[in-house]
């Protein structure tokens, strides 16, 4: 035994070191080929899903599924009224839910982030945050469908609108905390008022990430069914008012690929087609905007 | 305790301030003249609550509501404390300027006209001759003359500084508070901000708060050291650092201590 005292200057056994060296050179390489492998496991699927998506889905696209109406079993047609009316219901469900949202979320970040109310607010937000949409299919269905004995698009566009609104508030307080203080305090100190230190410096600060957050929210209802299966229903025809049964992607996806009609089945897919595209399209400009920021 | 400095106009006047963080008393009985149209520093190891007593003149501890001050703040003789004026009247009145440079969202021109549409309606040409002047004044004037419709965040650390100054300025403030307005920045665009202090005293009262005791000396009239909440002793720059009356003071400036 040679041992040298643990107060000298230097480490006088290089072997011990090269030792250690050696058994972290392995670790650092079991622990990459783990986690290679796992995304691996992960990309897998995920690419499997999307070329299943494109190959099905793109067989099926034509002009006509952008022209014609969903079609009776074994005939020709599109997915046009399906199509409109899901941008219809999406485009007022963020109309009801974006403004709601980013305006909850500036009261949650600028006015009173540690009061008991904006506590409140943000562990129920965190609920309606991880609420299964299927519940909030049925309260609307309660809410509205039931009142009023009848399905409707406004109905579908409420229960999307309340899917919109937590993601929303979540994503516009995060990101206005992330403003630092000295900024707010640079404009207070000019004399602004809040009003206007919040409009024209907190929200235009972090303007990339709450328009991120609306656009995420965007893709995530443009695929929901559960919600608007109990709410807007369904309706082969084209129309233009919401206070009837109106028709949408999601659920016809779930109608036609249930079906046996061959038809239905290769429209059902380029449902599929448009919606991933969609929501591919809408992630890589939310991804674009916060990378601008 | 504290020697009031010369004859000259007072033109912010602390009576026994005592200011707290929660429970925690950040400042001491203060009690300090500063004199107008002079440069002012406070220097003091850290926590000792110059930023602190920089952030009452302004009340922009106002902005959480665990910090309180008591005592008095006469600006001109008026109690700012008290003031019956709405505080967005009051921080007109005062310009501030951060440790970090702190740019506002928007064009270099409209980061200035920001403060000053607040309370002024200027036309348009009033509104560019304004940017101008205080962008002159700030010593950035030749920078940026070509690209006011640029981000602010675009320009580098020093200029992002210089445009807070401008920023600050521009709204024709009677007191301009400085807090470590330097630390962020090289030597050289410290320079010219130290320059630019020199010149503004013409027109302002100036108040800095810096770490830098070679920048207190350098760029100020007059001088306060503060220790642990307490004003230990204040008086004229060149008898603070020559002959101070403490015998702390003399420890820290001459590095002994702190």
């Amino acid at each position: 035994m040679n041992a040298t005292p643990n107060t000298t200057l230097f480490s006088a056994n290089r072997d011990v070191q090269a030792a250690f060296f050696v058994r972290r050179k392995w670790i650092n390489r079991i622990a990459l080929t783990l986690s290679l492998a796992a995304m691996i496991f992960g990309v897998f699927w995920l690419l499997w899903i999307l070329w299943e998506t494109l190959t099905l889905g793109f067989g099926g696209l034509s002009l006509t599924l952008f022209t014609e109406n969903t079609p009776p079993p074994n005939d020709i047609g599109g997915l046009a009224n399906a199509i409109w009316g899901s941008l219809l219901m999406v485009a007022l469900a963020t109309l009801i839910g974006a403004p709601i949202g980013v305006l909850s979320g500036i009261y949650l970040a600028e006015y009173d982030p540690r009061g008991t109310l904006a506590v409140t607010v943000r562990f129920i937000n965190d609920l309606l945050l991880s609420a299964p949409s299927i519940v909030i299919g049925l309260f609307v269905y309660a809410l509205i469908v039931l009142r009023f004995r009848q399905f409707s698009g406004w109905a579908g566009a409420v229960a999307l609108a309340l899917i919109v609104i937590p993601v929303v508030i979540r994503t516009t307080e995060n990101m206005l905390s992330l403003i630092p203080a000295s900024l707010r305090e640079a404009a207070y100190a000019l004399g602004a008022p809040k009003w206007k230190v919040i409009t024209k410096v907190t929200l235009n600060a972090a303007r990339a990430g709450v328009v991120t957050g609306v656009l995420l929210a965007v893709a995530r209802i443009s695929g929901e069914t559960a919600p608007l299966l109990f709410t807007a229903l369904n309706n082969q025809f084209w129309t233009t008012d919401l206070s009837g049964p109106t028709a949408n992607l999601p659920v016809t996806i779930f109608q036609f690929a249930m079906s046996p009609y061959e038809n239905w089945q290769q429209l059902a897919w380029g449902g599929v087609f448009l919606i991933t595209l969609a929501v591919l399209g809408l992630n890589i400009l939310a991804r674009f905007l916060s990378r601008r920021a | 305790m504290t020697d009031t400095p010369t004859v000259l106009p007072i033109k912010i006047a602390v009576r026994d301030l005592n200011f707290y963080y929660g429970k925690f008393q950040a400042l001491r009985n203060i009690h300090l003249d500063i004199p107008a149209n002079r440069v002012t520093a406070f220097i003091g190891p850290s926590g000792c609550g110059k930023s602190t007593l920089l952030r009452v003149f302004n009340r922009m501890f106002e902005l959480y509501p665990d910090q309180r001050a008591e005592g008095q703040l006469l600006l001109d003789g008026e109690d700012l404390l008290t003031s019956k004026q709405d505080v967005a009247l009051i921080r007109a009145r005062i310009g501030m300027v951060f440790q970090k440079p702190t740019p506002f969202p928007m064009s270099i021109f409209d980061n200035i006209t920001f403060g000053v549409k607040l309370f002024e309606n200027l036309s348009r040409i009033d509104l560019e001759e304004r940017v101008e002047w205080a962008l002159k004044k700030a010593a950035l004037w030749d920078e940026v003359k070509d690209k006011l419709a640029q981000s602010g965040a675009s320009l580098s650390g020093g200029q992002q500084q210089r445009l807070c100054i401008a920023r600050g300025i521009a709204i024709k403030p009677e007191l301009l508070l400085l807090d470590e307005p330097c630390s962020a920045l090289d030597p050289i665009s410290t320079a010219r901000i130290e320059e630019l202090i020199a010149e503004l005293k013409n027109d302002y009262t100036v108040i800095i708060v810096t770490h830098n005791m070679q920048q207190a000396a350098r760029c100020s009239d007059y001088t306060a050291y503060m220790y642990l909440g307490d004003l230990m002793e204040f008086g004229d720059t060149e008898q603070m650092f020559f002959k101070p009356n403490r015998r702390e003071t003399e420890d820290y400036i001459t590095g002994r201590f702190g």
